[in-house]
């Protein structure tokens, strides 16, 4: 029944880049000024996972619907389109 | 010199696509540029598409695009835990021509609606990111693609970039959107035999149906869970405001759960299986977030533009609407060759003019109020449920007592002023 987040993306086709399309400008930033993380709550496809002294990103995995970019409140996402024809591809709706 | 072209637009959704095929009827030379591997595989919605708007497009595509159902019953449900109060309307007429709206898989749509504009004449590329735009004196001449020798010349660069409207913020036409202008919004496509859907919905092959769900499917949040029939699948979905998913601390994939594991929803998908998963952001900051739409050699449209009407789940018409008067904007401007703002903003006029600029208007303060006093959505959904539970549960208790019990539990917090406050407030930002 595709329950878990792990199980919903399983389904969703990706034709990933070997290059990331998004970049924590600065880890401190998430260290030391940004006590709940929220993108590692929000971000619909987990692709943000605090790690103890840094952000990893999870970008394969991402839908490019742009929340991280606008819900961080420190503006500490550089954010760009994956390379024309990488990234998510949707099949149906 | 780089090949030029009368237009580029950029983005194959339906704002897009749209202005690329009325452009290249009209003889005009364009180019359609898409950054997915094929136009929708980037593109999401709950799947709702109107007939009207899409008609003064193409007259009678039903006959032929790949649509799902014509909806014939929308639902509405006020949902508390293990109740829900709901509202609906059928109409048989919505089932024949020339028919109201439709259910629609965005990735099969989008793609047959992209190669009718390519039937038109206009040039496709796919899998080709626009950088930039490139700007000489102040206009917008053409566009930077990720391409190798990437550059491409135009008299008029349209923008149907979609919600995350990057190319209209690096203009400068507007800033990032805040977290409460856009809503987050998951859905999956469970498939189900059409004979199951059919039983459940109480419809038949050629009948579809919409239910909108707020109240306790987004937990309290602002914003509605919905499930829409297709042929052989159904749409599951739910989205808040990003501001709502942030403060409540919700992942989205989970409050998705939530909805499909609800006692009122679980019965309708049960034996359903997910076939995909699908996030997006909706860009429902309304009237007052709606950007610069034009600039010399520049024209902004559709999801870009911030042109959804979240009370109605209105998006894909105003693109359409938008797409298509921008590319009537561009026809007059070639008439003079005079590609100026001054000139494109018979653009910005006529979406104000339209049904888009007085719907927009109409509810402008809506989700702002809305986001400001959680009480709509927390409280007096629940409120209606027990109202309706305490009213037609027989107890032995009189009529009038079950009355005065009811009104006491509105006016119990806040008192009778603070619901016609309320009630009041509501009105007025629907009105």
């Amino acid at each position: 029944m595709a329950k878990t987040v792990e199980e919903k993306q399983y389904l969703v086709r990706f034709r990933c880049d070997t290059k990331s399309h998004l970049e924590i400008k600065d880890h401190n930033v998430c260290m030391t000024q940004c006590p709940d993380k929220d993108c590692t709550i929000f971000c619909p496809a987990e692709v943000y996972k605090w790690e103890g002294d840094r952000m990893f990103v999870g970008y394969e995995g991402c839908h490019e619907c742009g929340s991280c970019r606008i819900g961080c409140g420190f503006d500490n996402i550089k954010w760009e389109y994956p390379k024309g024809g990488h990234g998510i591809v949707f099949r149906l709706a | 010199m780089p090949e030029k072209f009368d237009v580029i637009v950029v983005g194959a959704g339906p704002a897009g696509t749209s202005c690329a095929y009325t452009c290249a009827k009209n003889g005009l030379k364009v180019l359609l540029i898409e950054r997915g591997e094929f136009p929708g595989a980037k593109n999401v919605m709950g799947g709702i598409l109107y007939r009207k708007q899409m008609e003064e497009i193409i007259p009678e595509f039903w006959k032929e695009a790949p649509l799902e159902r014509p909806v014939v019953e929308q639902r509405f449900w006020f949902l508390d835990k293990e109740s829900m109060v709901t509202t609906s309307y059928k109409a048989l007429e919505w089932g024949k021509e020339p028919f109201n709206n439709f259910t629609v898989l965005r990735a099969k749509f989008d793609k047959w609606f992209a190669s009718k504009a390519v039937e038109q004449g206009a040039v496709l590329i796919n899998e080709t990111v626009v950088l930039e735009c490139i700007v000489e004196d102040g206009k917008v001449v053409g566009v930077r693609t990720d391409r190798p020798d990437g550059d491409v010349y135009a008299d008029v660069v349209v923008l149907a970039d979609g919600v995350n409207s990057l190319l209209a913020k690096s203009l400068g036409f507007h800033k990032e959107w805040k977290p409460e202008e856009v809503a987050l919004t998951v859905m999956e496509v469970m498939k189900l035999p059409k004979k199951v859907i059919n039983e459940r919905f109480n419809v038949n092959d050629d009948q579809g149906v919409s239910v909108e769900i707020f109240g306790d499917s987004t937990k309290g949040a602002l914003g509605t869970a919905f499930l829409y029939t297709n042929k052989d699948s159904l749409n599951i979905g739910v989205g808040t405001t990003l501001s709502g998913m942030i403060k409540k601390k919700m992942k989205p994939y989970e409050l998705l759960e939530y909805v499909k594991e609800h006692p009122m929803i679980k019965p309708y998908i049960d034996g359903a299986e997910t076939e995909e998963y699908l996030a997006h952001l909706i860009p429902e900051g309304g009237y007052n977030s709606v950007p610069k739409l034009v600039g010399d050699g520049v024209i902004v449209t559709g999801d870009a533009a911030q042109l959804v009407n979240a009370i109605h789940r209105e998006g894909s018409n105003m693109a359409m609407t938008s797409g298509r008067l921008a590319a009537e904007t561009i026809m007059r401007a070639k008439e003079s060759e005079d590609y100026s703002e001054r000139t494109l903003d018979y653009y910005r006029t006529a979406i104000y003019d339209s049904f888009i600029g007085k719907d927009l208007k109409k509810y402008k303060d809506a989700t702002h109020v809305f986001e400001e006093n959680p009480q709509y959505f927390e409280q007096y959904i629940p409120l209606m449920n027990r109202a309706m539970g305490t009213f037609f549960t027989v107890d032995g208790t009189p009529k009038r007592e079950k009355q005065s019990k009811i009104i006491k539990s509105f006016t119990g917090k806040n008192g009778r002023l603070g619901v016609a406050k309320d009630l009041y407030r509501a009105w007025r930002v629907v009105k």
